[in-house]
């Protein structure tokens, strides 16, 4: 077995709200290979994005805290690392894009300021080679007469363009992962299409790998080789794309993907609806955090958490029941 | 579904007019809807697609009146709501309803969810104190929810509850007609579901019209009975709900309908995608001719020359393009 590019090991996530304890990531381990593309669903509140942040220790402490757990990038510990290490690695290593790119870009400074910065910074590049770095990034996303607009200011650009700037300074050091928090939930659909294609035409042509933040199963079904479904802070199913779409095993998954209509077929029939709301996370569940709105519930999901189990090859489920049979795994 | 006509839309324009400098003198007007004609037949769903800036909801918002047109005409119930004012109007506000996108701005925080459910029956002198509260727990119990909830406040609900409140006011006046722009968008997957379904039964339960205005194609295709697509103020295609999704005509909507993810790698995979270039033109200067030729991929030199009719091509189907 190849070596994982990163490797997640019970990851503990908490908030200190003048509420209490908030947990939003509740022992959380995966890993990502290399030039894989891994992508994680999951409603909001559900930890995908602060798993992902406490990963690249992005998370604003106080109030957050990671509390356990472990970040193997090539061998080494994220989270043990210094404030000076894991800048480089985050510049250099492992980039991150955000949803609202008018929200990650300053305002004030013109693309092509905030473009040479990290390219001046990581690489040492001279002012001008960071100017001519920065239009050939910009020309690689599509940017059309990308010279011309580096002295544009990001409100001079439109969302789907905006989005494409963030994702070109991603790219300009190279990184081996690429993490998408999001990238196209602001966007229009056509102009999602763009980036997604864009998304997986320099994946092949750069090799990186990327972990695709999203609550959209649609997104994921054309882009992911691997699937986390998350909830209530856990990754409740790890699935191979094509068998979490052919054969959902958690209850949640399989009702999720009963609620959505598809585009491609006619649903008269009554939309499948999951009941209730998804947890607040205000204690960390000591059962399954799905038993209150599942309708295979049984006795033993009230009282122990279930932990992720290898249900048939690569594929992993944490889940009491065996769905739609409604009889016990064990 | 009866085949009476509720509401008729005939050449509906609305610009907002831009001022500027010192005089505030107008130089420009966003086209935010430029000449939209289309009929709801009572008890059907219409769905009204298309990006944002498109002007669908402004569309929906000028029907109620929210808006006034600069012109054209908006019958309901053969009357000309476009023309009627103060009195008149208010009263005909009774049987349109609007439900609203972000069930967070479109509650009032200080007021109870009684308070909030029961205002349209106060505000158009419909019940007394006792009465206003009955309504109000009936209406609760109608979109599910508890009605000792009455005295509580909306930040003590999540999105989903809070649409449901929503929906319960739009409901108090016992509307015949509701437009809901975009009533699931702010939701979560797993809640959305719960919402179309309730709009769904009580659909079915008072015969309500609805003008389902939404972005997402695969929604608007479980829930509505024909469907119109908008792009950059005017509809270019409408058609019923199957013959729109299986035989869509103007490149819009195809190249639209071959954006959406299908959740199903096996399909994904094999799938060819019209994928647009650039991005819509800006509302203030809209393209001459055809609004879509800037991005069409089969825009000839008659679509820059003149503006393509919208025409029936089969029946209940119209299009708007030269080219089909």
């Amino acid at each position: 077995m190849p070596e994982l590019l990163l490797d997640v090991q019970g990851l503990e996530t908490q908030f200190r709200t003048p509420d209490g304890v908030v947990h939003a990531v509740n022992g959380v381990s995966f890993g990502l290979k290399e030039g894989e593309t891994l992508g994680v669903v999951g409603e909001s509140g559900c930890g995908k994005s602060v798993t992902m942040l406490s990963t690249l220790r992005l998370i604003p402490s106080p109030p957050g805290k990671v509390v356990a757990g472990k970040a193997f990038y090539r061998g080494q510990d994220l989270l043990k690392m210094s404030n000076e290490e894991i800048r480089h690695i985050r510049g250099a290593h492992i980039a991150m894009i955000f949803q609202d790119p008018m929200t990650s870009l300053n305002p004030v400074l013109t693309v092509e300021r905030q473009m040479t910065e990290s390219l001046q910074l990581h690489l040492g590049m001279t002012r001008e080679q960071a100017r001519n770095r920065s239009a050939e990034l910009l020309t690689m996303v599509g940017i059309p007469k990308a010279k011309d607009r580096l002295s544009d200011y990001p409100h001079q650009f439109s969302g789907g363009m905006r989005q494409r700037v963030m994702i070109a300074m991603a790219l300009a050091c190279n990184p081996q992962i690429l993490i998408a928090d999001e990238p196209t939930t602001a966007l229009d659909v056509t102009i999602q299409a763009q980036i997604v294609e864009l998304v997986k035409r320099l994946r092949d042509e750069l090799g990186m790998a990327i972990i695709w933040i999203t609550h959209d199963l649609g997104i994921v079904a054309g882009l992911a080789q691997r699937v986390l479904v998350m909830y209530g802070g856990y990754i409740i199913e790890d699935s191979p794309v094509k068998d979490l779409y052919v054969n959902p095993q958690h209850p949640y998954t399989i009702g999720l993907l009963g609620s959505l209509p598809r585009v491609d077929g006619n649903q008269d029939e009554k939309l499948y609806s999951i009941e209730g709301i998804p947890p607040t996370l205000m204690q960390k569940p000591t059962n399954c955090p799905f038993a209150p709105r599942c309708q295979w519930a049984m006795e033993r999901c009230y009282k122990e958490n279930p932990v992720l189990e290898e249900v048939s090859p690569d594929h992993r489920v944490a889940c009491w029941v065996k769905p739609k049979t409604g009889r016990s795994r064990q | 579904m009866s085949e009476e006509i509720l509401l008729r839309v005939e050449d509906l324009y609305k610009h907002f007019p831009i001022y500027k400098g010192f005089v505030q003198r107008q130089v420009g007007a966003v086209h935010a809807v430029d000449g939209v004609s289309f009929t709801v037949k009572r008890g059907e769903t219409l769905g009204l697609v298309g990006e944002s800036g498109c002007g669908k909801s402004t569309t929906g918002r000028t029907i109620l009146q929210l808006y006034r047109p600069t012109s054209g005409h908006v019958f309901f119930e053969d009357i000309d709501l476009a023309t009627m004012k103060g009195e008149d109007l208010r009263h005909m506000r009774r049987k349109m309803q609007m439900i609203f996108q972000d069930p967070y701005a479109s509650l009032n925080p200080r007021m109870t969810v009684g308070e909030i459910v029961g205002e349209p029956l106060i505000v158009h002198n419909s019940a007394n104190k006792k009465e206003v509260n009955e309504r109000v727990a009936e209406l609760l119990e109608l979109v599910r929810m508890n009605p000792s909830f009455a005295s509580r406040y909306p930040h003590e609900f999540s999105g989903g509850q809070r649409q449901r409140i929503g929906v319960a006011r739009a409901l108090a006046l016992q509307p015949s007609f509701i437009v809901c722009d975009e009533p699931i968008s702010a939701l979560d997957v797993s809640i959305q579901a719960q919402v179309v379904n309730l709009l769904e039964e009580l659909q079915k339960k008072f015969n309500l019209t609805y003008l389902f205005i939404a972005h997402d194609l695969s929604m608007v295709r479980h829930i509505s009975d024909r469907v119109a697509v908008m792009y950059l103020g005017i509809i270019v295609e409408l058609a019923a709900r199957d013959e729109l999704y299986t035989d869509p005509r103007h490149p819009y909507t195809q190249a639209l309908l071959s954006a959406v993810p299908i959740p199903d790698p096996l399909i994904e995979e094999s799938r060819k995608r019209t994928i647009l270039e650039g991005d819509v033109p800006s509302p203030v200067n809209p393209p001459s001719g055809c609004r879509f030729r800037t991005r069409c991929p089969i825009a000839q030199s008659i679509c820059a020359e003149s503006k393509p009719e919208f025409r029936e091509i089969a029946a209940g189907h119209f299009v708007a393009c030269h080219l089909v």
